[in-house]
């Protein structure tokens, strides 16, 4: 699983049948160097969650059990909406619109 | 599976109801695989803990089914990656 921040919608007519009505996000990854990866990920949502939010994204039969069914031509989905994030130097934070540590207050 | 350090902690309050009950922690991976050319590291990985681990600790996960036995309530749980053990101590190259 990773964490990441929705930048993104994705829509498209033409896909396999089994994606009817399944919702699209753009998830761009985490890292530690306090920036995000440059590297997209698609992510089936049935959240809600929004742009600018930050997710929490987990690949094949996790996400296919979110998405409700096994039986889907997919397999990466949105498993929860990420409050904050706390690390080891005692910082908690919220990710900002541009990727950005907001601090916070606990957890 | 790979083994990382355990870096901090996620909180999520909405979240898909088998993800309910679960500590969520943010790891680091220790393998030289996971840095990009320049040595610059790729990504985190978040993964549901089952051994009480805590930020610091040298941790191993696991993927899919077997991160998912781990932890031992069913295949159709929203997780995809567990910490199982916690590394007391190794040989060969230094983790980090």
């Amino acid at each position: 699983m990773l964490v990441g921040r929705v930048v993104g919608n994705v829509w498209a007519t033409r896909k396999d049948p089994t994606l009817e009505g399944l919702r699209f996000l753009m998830v761009r990854p985490f890292t530690t160097a306090n920036t995000e990866s440059q590297d997209i990920v698609v992510a089936g949502d049935t959240l809600g969650a929004g742009i600018g939010e930050t997710v929490l994204v987990a690949f094949g039969r996790a996400a296919r059990t979110v998405l409700g069914s096994q039986d889907l031509g997919w397999q990466v989905a949105v498993v929860a909406i990420v409050d904050s994030i706390s690390l080891g130097d005692g910082g908690v934070f919220e990710l900002g619109e541009g990727g950005e540590r907001i601090p916070v207050d606990g957890p | 599976m790979f083994t990382g350090r355990v870096i901090g902690e996620i909180w999520a309050t909405r979240r898909h109801e088998t993800l309910q009950g679960f500590k969520l922690l943010l790891v680091d991976p220790h393998e030289l695989s996971s840095r990009l050319p320049g040595g610059k590291k790729q990504g985190l990985v978040v993964a549901a803990d089952t051994v009480d681990a805590g930020v610091g600790d040298d941790v191993i996960v696991a993927y899919g089914r077997a991160g998912r036995t781990a932890i031992g309530q069913g295949h159709d749980i929203a997780v995809e990656a567990a910490v199982v053990a916690v590394v007391d101590s190794h040989s060969g190259p230094e983790l980090g």
